[in-house]
């Protein structure tokens, strides 16, 4: 199977200022930084949650906590394992009773890594809401879910791969839409 | 009078120092005319050996047959006709069937199903002790008078050092060899395989090669006190091997016979299997200094014989785990091939001392008819296609049993005619 | 960044682990021990799978550490204990390996006083076996939760000198150690009685003593074996206070080691024998954590294990 680069969707500039924006709505929901806790999904929402903490802390003056979330374990798929075997750690920076914790992953898709983390989320405690936010939302949902704050809807064909790249993890910010084609 | 004639084939015949192209004439069961060329009359029956080998009739003086009491492991019958597929035309069975073959009546039931059979000619050993149980001699004159040629507690050491001179000591009234299943129970204990790297690397109990040396250092002493006839079975390590080439120059009157199996494998071959109950036997698959001492062993004459100690068991008994399962492997179908492709065509041993190993030599540690092809002799002759090409299946053996370490080898050259006689009791089609 | 990925569906032994596939399993252990930490030590991954121990010979402490890992892992664990061998019921391993299959679970643990048992289940079963304990043989979650716990101390196990002491012989747990430490680049010695350390075992790339305190000196990590009483025949010990004279562990030998040396024992212990209450129970004694790293290890091979099962099916 082969990818190839169709368009890019973002920039680095352009997926900053996405962030920031989404920043701005998260504190506007909740009327400020207490009681927040700012959660990534490993591995990419891990670097936009990161984006996410540091535009809150520009705007109120107060960085929110953030945690990390792996959800391996809690996926219904275990065919998944194989290719990918590394579990990771999941820390959360505080008890998440009675907070509100705003999931952040870079791509919201079937819903099934949402449903995962959700699950995992109650393992560690009771939070008071969980609310969901992604850079992209590509649309053929699963599961009855939807994102609370949404970066960039971006409608796409079942063929489409949608990627997204942070640069402490790939080198490069961008977002870019894939196209995938058969063997030749 | 019936008259097979087999013609144009390569004769090895050890007892004559023959090796060339003769034309060999069978009638009446002997050995008639054996001649550069010889007529076939209106009637003989021809076998054309053109290109083959002519032999002796193979001897495998080593083979449990199970009959009477174990006949879901093997019959008399069905090893008989393992024999003959194998190219053997006589073996000698050991005694430890059930009830042992201890008294005059178990030694004629097994006669008598060997006439039945008439395949392989069946030469049954005595037991040296009631029972196998190492502690009353058995009637040595009243199993040779019944037709043994040897005795033997197989599958149980003789450890009484005083049983084993007396037995010495006995046989000598009859001529017989005592056959000594040499292994210090003591030394060999819990163990199931040879005691050395492998089994120190995979936590196997071992069976160090001194159980064995001990044991024939021991039986020596005897032997030269006793003035007895004493013939080693599956002798197995380099130290033992060295023991009895000691004493044979010192003219002390031993033998010792050889496996294929202890020639071709080491111990590591049962790790590299994954623990399989079929590379179990005892004594176990040595290390590379002893296969190497054993095959040095038949080219300098040291050993007498190859046998193949063909023990056969059912497969529900070695599908069991590598520490529970019994020892023993069959031999009988694979002993000639593995030695022809392994030994001969790898340039390790001449095709001649491999004939003599596998017929004159034997018929001689035994004091059996065969082993020759001079007029008179028996009409047992073994045909041999060295080109041949064989895979071992041992779905196909013609033995009960399956057990075999080989299974999947590929050898070239085997037996494609065996001749007991005066009868043409095999052909490979 | 390209991940070893994990094939195998049994896990039989550390024989037949590559250095990659052992690393593999060390980290993914490392990241399962935070599930103990957390208000609900639980994860839903293996729901709905079926873990049989089968355990032919005694042992409750690996039993239990396999039964909490699949526990932990959402698993259902049947525990099937036999006394004696299969043999003793006059049924063939082959037998057992059909009965166990018509049940259909999807991982067998088992345990068994004779070498080679897992492998030969294996090969019969199309479900995961994992090898808790083989004769002499192996044992490679031992050897894979000492070496969490090696790691978790000394922060790595390349260029570490590991002093093992008793009875080397009879010992798996030694045979897997010896094969993992190895192949991670540790300096491996083993020591023990004459009668108890078998000839050739230098060819596992290991120095050999015969006298605890060389084997001990400059050590970073000692671990004492546990004398198997009921295995020692006469001729191979004379008197267990012999074998305490020559190789027991006691403070003042100890001294030996590097000072911030670690003290191993894969228990149960025989206080008084090979080690004394106070090494035992003393500050470099790491004995108790082995036993949570044990459920860690456990829990990782059943995790990887379900991925290749999960995949071919």
């Amino acid at each position: 199977m082969n990818l190839v680069a169709k368009a890019t969707i973002l920039d680095a500039a352009e997926t900053a200022r996405v962030l920031r924006r989404m920043a701005g709505e998260i504190v506007e929901a909740q009327r400020g930084v207490e009681g927040l806790i700012i959660v990534g999904i490993r591995s990419r929402g891990v670097p936009m949650a990161e984006a996410i903490c540091t535009e809150i802390e520009r705007l109120e003056g107060k960085r929110p906590p953030m945690g990390t979330l792996d959800i391996t374990l809690y996926r219904d798929d275990l065919s998944l394992i194989a290719p990918k075997p590394v579990v990771r750690e999941s820390h959360l920076p505080e008890d998440i009773e009675g907070k509100v914790l705003v999931l952040c992953d870079d791509v919201l898709y079937t819903g099934r890594t949402a449903r995962a983390a959700l699950d995992a989320l109650v393992d560690f405690g009771r939070p008071r809401a969980i609310r969901l936010a992604v850079l992209v939302d590509r649309g053929w949902r699963e599961l009855p879910i939807h994102a609370d704050f949404v970066g960039r809807k971006v409608p796409t064909r079942a063929n489409e791969v949608i990627k997204v790249s942070f640069e402490a993890i790939d080198g490069e910010t961008s977002v870019q839409i894939l196209e995938r084609q058969a063997e030749g | 009078m019936s008259r097979l004639l087999v013609r144009g084939g390569r004769v090895i015949d050890p007892s004559q120092g023959l090796d060339g192209r003769r034309d060999l004439l069978l009638e009446d069961g002997r050995v008639a005319r054996l001649e550069a060329a010889i007529d076939a009359r209106d009637g003989d029956r021809v076998i054309d050996a053109a290109g083959r080998v002519v032999t002796p009739g193979l001897i495998d003086i080593h083979v449990h047959l199970r009959e009477p009491g174990q006949e879901a492991k093997e019959t008399v019958a069905s090893g008989a006709a393992a024999a003959v597929a194998g190219g053997f035309t006589a073996v000698a069975c050991m005694a430890n069937t059930s009830p042992v073959n201890d008294s005059r009546l178990v030694t004629e039931l097994v006669l008598g199903a060997a006439r039945a059979a008439g395949l392989a000619r069946v030469h049954p050993v005595g037991a040296i002790s009631m029972g196998l149980e190492g502690e009353q001699l058995a009637p040595f004159g009243q199993l040779v008078a019944a037709g043994c040629v040897a005795v033997s507690d197989d599958g149980r050491p003789v450890m009484s050092a005083e049983l084993m001179r007396r037995a010495l000591e006995f046989a000598r009234h009859f001529r017989i060899p005592v056959v000594q299943h040499a292994q210090d129970l003591d030394l060999s204990g819990e163990g199931v395989m040879h005691e050395g790297v492998a089994s120190a690397c995979c936590g196997l109990p071992g069976i160090p090669g001194a159980a064995e040396d001990v044991m024939v250092a021991r039986d020596l002493i005897l032997t030269e006190d006793s003035g007895g006839r004493y013939h080693v079975a599956h002798i197995s390590t380099a130290r033992a091997l060295g023991l009895v080439r000691e004493a044979k120059a010192r003219g002390l009157n031993v033998t010792c016979e050889v496996t294929p199996h202890h020639l071709l494998l080491d111990d590591r071959a049962v790790t590299a299997s994954g623990f399989d109950a079929n590379f179990k036997m005892q004594p176990p698959l040595r290390g590379e200094s002893d296969v190497a001492a054993l095959v040095a062993g038949l080219v300098d004459g040291t050993v007498d014989a190859i046998a193949s100690d063909h023990a056969p068991h059912t497969r529900d008994e070695k599908a069991l785990e590598f520490q529970a399962a019994p020892f023993g492997i069959v031999g009988l179908e694979t002993a000639l091939p593995l030695c022809l492709d392994r030994l001969v065509a790898a340039g390790i041993l001449p095709l001649a001392r491999l004939v003599e190993l596998m017929s004159t030599g034997p018929a001689r540690v035994l004091g059996l008819p065969g082993g020759t092809l001079a007029i008179g002799a028996p009409a047992d002759v073994t045909v041999i296609d060295l080109e041949r090409e064989l895979d071992v299946v041992a779905a196909r053996f013609r033995s009960k049993a399956r057990n075999t370490p080989f299974e999947g080898w590929k050898l070239r050259g085997c037996a494609v005619a065996t001749i007991v006689g005066g009868r043409l009791v095999y052909e490979r089609d | 960044m390209t991940e070893p990925a994990w094939t195998r569906k049994d896990l039989l032994g550390i024989g037949e682990l590559s250095v990659a596939e052992i690393e593999l399993i060390l980290n993914t252990a490392e990241s399962f021990a935070e599930v103990a930490e957390r208000p609900v030590k639980k994860v839903p991954t293996l729901r709905g799978k079926t873990v049989v121990n089968l355990f032919f010979e005694p042992s409750t402490r690996t039993r239990v550490s396999f039964e909490i890992a699949a526990q932990r892992l959402s698993a259902d664990v049947v525990n099937f204990t036999s006394a004696g061998s299969s043999q003793v019921k006059g049924e063939t391993l082959a037998d057992t390996a059909k009965n166990i299959a018509s049940m259909a679970p999807d991982f067998v643990v088992v345990r068994h006083a004779h070498a080679g048992v897992p492998a030969m289940l294996a090969r019969q079963l199309e479900c995961g076996v994992v090898n808790a304990g083989d004769g002499a043989h192996e044992h490679p979650t031992q050897a894979l939760l000492d070496a969490t716990t090696i790691r978790l101390h000394k922060g790595r196990i390349a260029g570490l000198t590991v002093a093992m002491v008793g009875d080397i012989m009879h010992s798996r747990v030694v045979r897997s150690n010896i094969l993992l430490l190895t192949r991670l680049g540790a300096r491996v010695r083993v020591a023990g009685p004459r009668t108890m350390v078998p000839r050739g075992i230098e060819t596992l790339g290991v120095e050999v003593h015969h006298e605890l305190e060389p084997a001990l000196a400059g050590a970073d990590v000692v671990m004492m074996l546990r004398l198997q009483l009921e295995r020692q025949s006469r001729t191979l010990l004379p008197s267990l206070s012999e074998y305490s004279r020559l190789f027991g562990l006691d403070a003042e030998r100890m001294r030996l080691a590097k000072p911030d040396a670690i003290v191993l024992h894969p228990g149960p212990m025989n206080r008084g024998v090979e080690i004394t209450s106070e090494v035992a129970d003393g500050s470099q004694s790491v004995i108790l954590e082995q036993v949570g790293q044990g459920v860690a290890v456990r829990m990782a091979a059943l995790y990887l294990l379900a991925g290749t099962r999960e995949a071919r099916s």
